[in-house]
């Protein structure tokens, strides 16, 4: 999917060289420190950030400003960042989110009731987002993510600053997303995260891929549990 | 580039304002009802006759221009960069299959839309008070589109090389500011010195202005053509220019 990826912000390398393959229906899980590059690798996964070398396939295409539309009509993005529409309702957001896709107004609210209903968040749908907790926005942001129904799902810690029962709800619900077949892209700060949902594992540090394997193979290969081989592995 | 996909950059845009209307409507027509009032009755009190018009009617088609181009470029200073920067609407609308351009286009038609808007409602009141004569005043609603999409893009355009929110304060007092007063809205630039009257010839408001008084009035003269030549000029050389340099600033 992934090769040779190289980014540099003005001369900062933020990404050197790097390399992968993700299969479709896979939950490919990305680790590394703060500032190892994995936003910078999502963003460019989804068309947003452009490799300064290197290119990204996607369903075996090569990705360029032509088709990137028709990709990225399937691809679901739940940014790292909040960037909800602070002056709309939780409904408005999906709808106007929706928009974005061609998706129409009703099947949109359809949609959108039912990934509210999932986050529990139905009573909340005329409220204002600015009235929500920080927690709430960020099962928001995931909500919004899914609204396209997309093949492939693009999670930048989409866990972080979620309590342990909403934490669980995710979890399932990517649980639930894998089994439909749907192949996912995820980042996480969470040992337990990344063995519980993830079939492989890139740890990344300081731009570099380290290593590609199943959390398992990690664990076996390199001894101890997981954040044992992430603490020994980067310096980060 | 597909427009029906910029169009949803601009239902987003038009979904927000619909919220949030009331509380800037009132305000932004406020201001020009302002220079209206106070310089067409205050000071037309001391002005008998200019070019055979009283005063408020010298400065009624004038302002239908100011007030556009202040809505285009309040939108797309100000509004824009609070959704490329703090909101990072950017961000969540080039997750989807949204491309930069069409982006930068839906910005664009956006605020020009908020000069139609603004406009109309001051081509509204100015009737009211007679000031409009001419059937061809309802030229003037494609003229405020001219001049929306042309301080769009220079807003736009702002947006992109400004380094942060406070440096807007330059490109209104240095740009904007001037390109008001010097338009012949409130006098006649002729009469001025020679420099000022060369520069005012760059000046794109000072030529909407003209139109704008031509269809006010219905005295269409030769002069029309050139004003609009350097109209079109201004579009062509400008419009592009958001597109190239947004992209510049935001995609790296
Ligand atoms: N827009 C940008 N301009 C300049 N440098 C940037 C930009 N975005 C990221 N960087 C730099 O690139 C490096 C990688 O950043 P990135 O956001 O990809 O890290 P990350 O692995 O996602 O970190 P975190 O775990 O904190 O989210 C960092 O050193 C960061 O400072
Ligand atoms: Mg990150």
């Amino acid at each position: 999917m992934g090769k040779n990826l190289t980014k540099y912000y003005k001369n900062f390398k933020a990404l050197d060289s790097v390399s992968f393959e993700i299969k479709e229906g896979e939950c490919f899980g990305f680790l590394g420190p703060n500032g190892a590059g994995k936003t910078t690798l999502m963003g460019m996964i989804y068309g947003f950030i452009f490799p300064s070398e290197g290119e990204i396939k996607i369903f075996d295409i090569k990705l360029n400003d032509k088709n990137l539309p028709q990709i990225k009509k399937r691809i679901g993005v739940i940014p790292q960042d909040n960037n909800l529409d602070p002056d709309l309702s939780v409904l408005e957001n999906l709808i106007v989110y929706a928009r974005y896709f061609d998706i129409p107004k009703k099947e949109a609210t359809r949609r959108a009731m039912e990934l509210l209903k999932f986050i529990k968040l139905e009573e909340w749908s005329n409220i204002n987002v600015r009235k929500l907790s920080g927690g709430m926005q960020r099962k928001l942001i995931f909500a919004r993510g899914l609204i396209n129904d997309p093949d492939i799902i693009i999670l930048d810690e989409p866990t972080t600053g979620l309590d342990p029962r909403s934490r669980r709800q995710i979890w399932d619900k990517i649980e639930f997303l894998k089994h439909s077949g749907k192949t996912l892209i995820l980042t996480t700060h969470y040992m337990e995260e990344a063995e519980k949902l993830c079939d492989r594992l890139a740890i990344m540090d300081k731009g570099k891929i380290l290593v590609i394997d199943t959390p398992k193979n990690l664990s076996d290969k390199f001894g101890g549990n997981l954040e044992h081989v992430y603490l020994n592995m980067t310096e980060g | 580039m597909n427009f029906k996909r910029a169009f949803r950059v601009w239902q987003r845009n038009a979904t927000v304002y619909k919220k949030l209307y009331r509380s800037s409507l009132t305000l932004n027509f406020f201001e020009p009802m302002l220079y209206l009032v106070a310089l067409g009755y205050g000071l037309g009190g001391f002005i008998e006759e200019i070019m055979g018009m009283t005063y408020i009617e010298f400065i009624a088609p004038g302002i239908v221009m100011s007030s556009a181009m202040f809505a285009a470029c309040y939108e797309c200073t100000y509004g824009t960069y609070v959704r490329m920067v703090y909101q990072k609407t950017f961000d969540a609308v080039l997750a989807t299959p949204i491309s930069f351009n069409e982006l930068v286009l839906g910005e664009l038609l956006w605020g020009t839309t908020k000069s139609l808007i603004y406009g109309t409602i001051i081509i509204l009141v100015i009737s009211l008070f007679g000031l409009i004569k001419s059937y061809f005043a309802i030229f003037l609603i494609p003229l405020i589109i001219l001049c929306g999409l042309i301080f769009a893009s220079l807003s736009l355009i702002a947006t992109a090389i400004v380094p942060g929110i406070d440096s807007f304060n330059y490109f209104y007092t240095l740009v904007l500011t001037p390109i008001f007063l010097f338009s012949g809205i409130f006098f006649p630039v002729e009469d001025m010195p020679d420099v000022v009257v060369k520069l005012s010839q760059i000046n794109p408001l000072m030529h909407l202005v003209n139109i704008s008084r031509a269809f006010s009035y219905g005295k269409i003269t030769q002069n029309f053509i050139y004003d609009l030549t350097i109209v079109i000029v201004y579009l062509i050389v400008l419009i592009p220019l958001p597109f190239i340099l947004l992209k510049r600033r935001y995609l790296l």
